[in-house]
């Protein structure tokens, strides 16, 4: 489902950072991998580079077959497959919930307002916000938010969800919510790459956890693998201090 | 408004607040006394009775010959006036229920033959309606000016970037009375002639009006808008496009929305500008509310009446906006 080769990025400014480093993974349809890490490693840089956020400088990222950095692959088809959640949620303000969840499924998808209203609402439901659809952001909770941004995603019938670390700025309570949301997602099937500092999600979800370090990959493997007798020092030491 | 003023009054006050109040009123009497004194002391002759007739005047139909009125025929509604003069018979045509005068008076030029009995806007509030007219057009054009510029301005392509920067660099570094001068009689004067050239009608002075406001608007709204961009969370584009937007439905449906509303008071504020800007505008003939006071002072002598009036009338259309502004302001601290 997604191919990552030899994937490189460098940051100039303010001074040169090697945010990827022959970076490789490949994901299958299906699979949940768990992107683990200290801060500043390099992970937030691999998720969006999958979507073309982020503009790597060198490597080849194949997405459901297709060359993403092809001249002629138009980048926006394939950012309709490809979901993304974010940490600080990026709801649009100025739209209500139901409107932030139809919009992209009508512009894009092209859905006349009817069949994405229905669609909306069924997600909504799903995520558990079917109260609050005609409410504007602002008046959601941290993890409300985090929630319809999920449906928002969703809406839009990707064949992957990137998460980039989508339960750092909620409040404790309001974490488990969240991530119940994405559990039952991983369950139905959905590919999933989920940048999180969530360690029981990862144990408990995850088919492989990916840990990076100053830009490379170092250790990839089981959750089990990981949490038993993970091979790296550095993986190892990472694990000591977050567990 | 009149709710929160009542509950001013209702408040108990410290004794300070008591004394603040008769200060303020102090200072507006006295300023009041003051210049009604030294108008008195050079023996203005205050007129405000002639000043209604500059709001609203009756129409009338002056006489521009010498003579004496031959006959008066009805046709209809129209009377036809023959006057007998030195070279001849003159013709004047009037409406018959409006008719002043009867056979046999003698007229001068400037003689009121026929006066209508309805009012007609005065010279004053046809300026008033023309800087407003000019304001509005100008304001309009200027928005879609800097929403492109603004656009650009952002933009990663260099030339349109230098393009837009160069525009906002040329506009907001020249007074506005200078732009005015080159755009009605060095670019007016080539376009037009070259118009005329070309069989095709000229671009009137009102156009040269509105085309330099809403070009110098439009730099400073430029600003306003790249700055109302880039107050957006960078978060709201990446939300957008890897949805599958494209970058102007992005910016069409998510960024712009928002940045014309963070916009809104700074844009008031433009518009504001660009009323008070338009006095300038005498300067090419536009009789403007400005040109229309300095015509109507020159005329009548009656400066000090006038002027004030003039301002006046300014405050009135922009204070009400000022209003709108602080309003949004407010609106926008609470969120
Ligand atoms: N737009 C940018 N400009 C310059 N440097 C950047 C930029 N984005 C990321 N970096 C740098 O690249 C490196 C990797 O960043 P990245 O955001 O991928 O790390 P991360 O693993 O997601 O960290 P965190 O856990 O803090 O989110 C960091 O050193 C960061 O400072
Ligand atoms: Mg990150």
């Amino acid at each position: 489902m997604i191919k990552a080769e030899h994937l490189y990025k460098t940051f100039h400014t303010p001074h040169d950072v090697h945010a990827l480093v022959d970076v490789s993974a490949e994901i299958k349809a299906g699979e949940v991998v768990v992107v683990i890490g200290p801060s500043g490693s390099g992970k937030s840089t691999f998720l969006r580079s999958l979507n073309c956020l982020e503009e790597i400088d060198s490597g080849h990222i194949e997405i459901d077959g297709i060359e993403v950095r092809h001249k002629r692959t138009n980048i926006n088809k394939i950012r309709e497959e490809v979901g993304m959640v974010f940490q600080s949620f990026n709801l649009y303000p100025h739209k209500t919930v139901l409107q932030n969840v139809t919009i992209a499924q009508e512009k894009v998808r092209k859905r006349s307002k009817k069949e994405a209203e229905k669609i909306g609402l069924a997600l909504l439901e799903k995520v558990g916000i079917a109260d609050k659809v005609n409410a504007y952001p602002e008046n959601l909770s941290g993890g409300q938010m985090q929630r319809v941004a999920i449906a928002r995603s969703l809406a839009m019938n990707p064949k992957i969800m990137l998460f980039d670390e989508p339960t750092s700025a909620l409040d404790p309570e309001m974490i488990g919510e969240v991530l119940e949301v994405m559990k039952t997602l991983a369950k139905e099937g959905m590919t999933m790459v989920v940048v999180t500092h969530e360690m029981g999600f990862a144990r408990e979800v995850a088919d492989r956890v990916i840990f990076m370090d100053f830009g490379k990959i170092v250790e990839v493997g089981t959750p089990e693998h990981f949490f038993t007798n993970p091979t790296h020092e550095r993986t190892k030491l990472f694990l000591s201090q977050i567990l | 408004m009149v709710q929160k003023f009542k509950s001013i009054l209702k408040e108990k006050h410290h004794f300070s607040w008591y004394i603040g109040i008769a200060v303020f009123f102090l200072v507006i009497i006295v300023t009041l006394f003051l210049i009604l004194s030294a108008s008195k002391q050079i023996d203005y002759s205050w007129q405000w009775y002639r000043v209604p007739a500059r709001f609203f005047t009756n129409e009338v139909i002056k006489s521009d010959t010498r003579g004496e009125i031959d006959s008066i025929t009805i046709e209809g509604t129209t009377a036809v006036i023959e006057v007998k003069t030195e070279d001849g018979i003159e013709t004047f045509r009037v409406p018959e229920n409006e008719l002043l005068l009867k056979r046999g008076d003698f007229v001068a030029p400037g003689t009121i033959l026929a006066e209508s009995k309805k009012l007609k806007p005065g010279i004053l509030l046809q300026g008033l309606g023309l800087t407003l007219m000019i304001s509005l057009y100008s304001s309009v054009f200027g928005i879609i000016i800097g929403l492109f510029g603004g656009l650009a301005r952002i933009s990663k392509n260099p030339g349109l970037k230098w393009l837009s920067t160069i525009y906002v660099e040329i506009i907001r570094g020249s007074p506005l009375l200078v732009q005015i001068l080159i755009w009605y009689f060095v670019i007016g004067t080539l376009v037009n002639d070259n118009l005329s050239m070309m069989g095709m009608s000229k671009i009137p002075p009102v156009g040269w009006g509105i085309i330099s406001l809403s070009i110098f608007a439009g730099a400073y709204v430029t600003e306003i808008i790249r700055g109302g961009i880039e107050s957006i969370p960078k978060g709201q584009m990446e939300a957008a496009r890897s949805s599958g937007m494209s970058y102007l439905q992005a910016m069409v449906h998510i960024i712009l929305p928002q940045a014309f509303r963070i916009s809104m008071p700074a844009l008031t504020g433009q518009f504001i500008s660009l009323i008070k800007d338009s006095s300038l505008l005498g300067i090419i003939s536009l009789r403007e509310l400005t040109k229309a006071s300095r015509e109507i002072v020159s005329s009548t002598m009656m400066t000090f009446e006038f002027f004030l009036i003039l301002a006046a009338l300014y405050l009135v259309i922009t204070f009400p906006l000022s209003m709108f502004v602080k309003h949004l302001e407010q609106k926008a601290k609470i969120k």
